[in-house]
């Protein structure tokens, strides 16, 4: 999306080319303070995540009795912060790195479950005719609504004490200890992704040409291999889409893991961990800060490396184009 | 430098183990669903043979299968959402109507707890402020600032700028603005962006976080911050996709850039708007994350999810909660009615 504006504006703007010296004036003073404002906007939108960026190297003493902005009189450089809350080994400094790892461990099932389930069953809404297929579809639709808040005690307790009906143990509780809580975090992400997932791949399933399906068809193809050799190829952008959304979202969670993983650095995420920080020590500036560019920066590259997609998909899902 | 690379071990098992139950799931789906259809497909192929070397009339084609089939397809997709969301959702309700440990039923007396309860009060009203401002302010301002970087150069750079927070963690983010909003005393440096702004004005420094109602104002800053980029991706892509002859018959007729955008830019977007304002009001009802890390909910800046998060699992009672949460869900169902006839409308159109 991104790349393609540059040449949409300019031939937008070569069609609305005024004819009047005048007009043409006006015309190009207008977009150079359009171009200013915005990036004015765009920069100033930019200077709290900066700040935190040039605090983050900062010594300690610095931090905490001078703002950041001193640093472009006075530079002065470290990189302890990072070594403490990433390697510290007193329990105050973070211990970022195995955070870090909890979270790898949590993301990457979070994001590959919803992706397969959710590509099925937007084809099977699209493209298998069965009865109720509006209905079912608009039903998958609304429960994104349905906040997950009220789902958590519930499911807490179905991995606790596991389903009883009348008295008969249907489904035992699933006892979870340490890393093994991780399987009840990739199951409470994958359920809350579901609607979301299926709406978005639906869109672009659904779009898909209809003859294709039908010559497919046709020559005696079944659904699944219509699904496995031809719907997938042809959506893995709205596939990449999704992954990069469920990524930044799972990886940003705090609710979720806050609940289902625990505190321990078993397996609690960088969130969970940061925010504890954040709330029982929150003057240990040079922490902190280290603190959030370690959670920030693999998101932040996944963001801008694949923005692309993102938008894509993003527009998918709320403006039908 | 204190790092066991080796107790990370189970962590890497574990995961190994999630991505082998993935491909055992997803693999033994798909090939259950090739399995099967190609069985059946071979039995009436042997029964057509039979047919006609026996002479017997053919037996009759049925229809083919295709709800079985897409019961396949959507099996594990019904099965999760059943346990993770149906299920939990009807027992919240139930739950709401109980007392803390679930035990006896007590009617409504939670929904009066709720509003009779000052504390709980003001955090429903701070809900509401939330609700109201941040769709509100940061739909305006992607609006236009998507008109404006239209005609802008950089175009892309600028956009990203304001895009990026979108990929900050709310918790990020809070940690990012509690450090704009940080308080020194009147004789020291001051650390923090806002009031190095306000003693360098003349003014005296303040603790921002903790004057209520103001504090509400700055965290709904930061839902603002992180919002707004989300709203200028999507209108900007619908201010891209007005016909150009549309503008182009508008420019000739003359008209000033004021009457351009309220006649002809609102009218196209109008979708795209509604769109935006609601995904906005909806992620903002729910928000949670930045409350907790910015203030913990202290001097008066609790929100619904804040508070049903603290009575559910930090003071147990899960009835209170629960009727907090079934509240939050009241609030939402409008808005789900209002999107799915804007779905089906679209569907059809």
């Amino acid at each position: 999306m991104t790349t393609a504006t540059p040449t949409v504006g300019a031939g937008a703007q070569a069609a609305g080319k005024p004819t009047t010296t005048a007009g043409r004036v006006r015309n190009r003073l207008n977009s150079r303070t359009a171009t200013l404002v915005s990036i004015v906007i765009a920069l100033l939108w930019t200077i709290p995540t900066f700040g935190l960026f040039v605090s983050s190297f900062r010594p300690e003493a610095e931090i905490k009795s001078t703002g950041w902005w001193t640093f472009f009189t006075d530079p002065q450089f470290t990189l302890e912060n990072y070594q403490d809350v990433l390697f510290g080994s007193s329990s105050s400094s973070g211990q970022l790195a195995s955070y870090f790892i909890n979270s790898l461990a949590i993301t990457i099932p979070s994001v590959l479950f919803p992706l397969a389930f959710a590509s099925l069953a937007a084809y099977a809404l699209a493209w298998i005719n069965f009865r109720g297929r509006d209905w079912l579809y608009i039903a998958i639709f609304a429960m994104q609504i349905v906040p997950l808040q009220m789902a958590l005690v519930p499911l807490l307790k179905f991995f606790s004490t596991g389903v009883t009906l009348g008295g008969v143990q249907l489904m035992p509780a699933w006892d979870l200890v340490d890393e093994q809580k991780f399987a009840q975090v990739w199951f409470a992400h994958t359920c809350f992704a579901l609607p979301f997932a299926v709406f978005l791949l639906h869109n672009f399933v659904s779009q898909l040409p209809r003859d294709l399906m039908e010559a497919a068809r046709v020559d005696g193809a079944t659904h699944p291999k219509i699904f496995r050799t031809i719907v997938l190829p042809l959506i893995t952008p709205a596939l990449a889409a999704f992954g990069i959304f469920q990524f930044l979202w799972v990886w940003n969670d705090l609710l979720v893991a806050l609940i289902f993983a625990g505190g321990g650095n078993e397996t609690a995420p960088l969130t969970v961990r940061l925010a504890e920080m954040a709330g029982t020590r929150g003057n240990e500036w040079q922490r902190l800060t280290a603190g959030a560019f370690v959670s920030i920066v693999v998101p932040l590259v996944v963001f801008l490396s694949l923005q692309r997609f993102f938008v894509r998909g993003l527009l998918a899902g709320s403006v039908k184009g | 430098m204190e790092f066991d690379f080796a107790e990370e071990q189970p962590k890497f098992l574990m995961l190994m183990y999630g991505l082998i139950a993935f491909v055992a799931v997803v693999g033994g789906l798909l090939l259950l669903l090739d399995v099967v259809p190609a069985w059946f497909a071979r039995r009436r192929e042997a029964q057509l043979v039979a047919a006609s070397t026996g002479g017997a009339p053919l037996p009759r084609r049925r229809k083919p299968r295709e709800g079985l089939f897409a019961l396949f397809f959507l099996l594990p997709t019904l099965l999760l959402l059943a346990i993770g969301l149906v299920g939990p959702a009807i027992r919240t309700v139930l739950l709401s109507f109980m007392d803390s440990g679930g035990n006896d039923w007590v009617g409504l007396r939670n929904y009066g707890w709720m509003f009779s309860e000052d504390s709980i009060v003001r955090v429903l009203l701070n809900t509401l402020i939330w609700v109201l401002l941040v769709p509100l302010v940061a739909t305006t301002f992607g609006l236009l600032y998507a008109v404006m970087v239209d005609k802008a150069r950089f175009e892309s750079i600028a956009k990203s700028l304001i895009f990026l927070p979108m990929a900050i963690s709310f918790v990020g983010a809070s940690i990012i603005w509690k450090f704009v909003y940080a308080y020194r005393g009147d004789d020291q440096d001051q650390i923090g962006l806002l009031n190095q702004i306000v003693v360098s004005l003349g003014g005296e420094p303040r603790f921002w976080l903790q004057e209520s109602p103001l504090n509400t104002l700055l965290l709904i800053v930061i839902m603002v911050w992180i919002q707004a980029g989300f709203a200028m991706v999507v209108l900007a892509a619908a201010i891209k996709a007005i016909p150009g002859d549309i503008v182009e018959a508008a420019r000739l007729d003359g008209v000033t850039p004021w009457q351009m955008f309220w006649q002809i830019t609102m009218p196209s977007i109008r979708p795209a708007l509604i769109v935006v304002v609601v995904t906005l009001s909806i992620a903002t009802l729910k928000v949670f994350d930045i409350v907790r890390t910015a203030t913990n909910g202290n001097y008066d800046t609790s929100v619904i999810a804040n508070e049903m998060y603290n009575q559910a699992f930090r003071y147990g009672e899960a009835g209170q909660g629960s009727a907090l949460a079934v509240f939050l869900f009241i609030l939402v169902i409008p808005l789900v009615i209002y999107q799915i006839r804007n779905l089906r409308q679209q569907r059809e159109g």
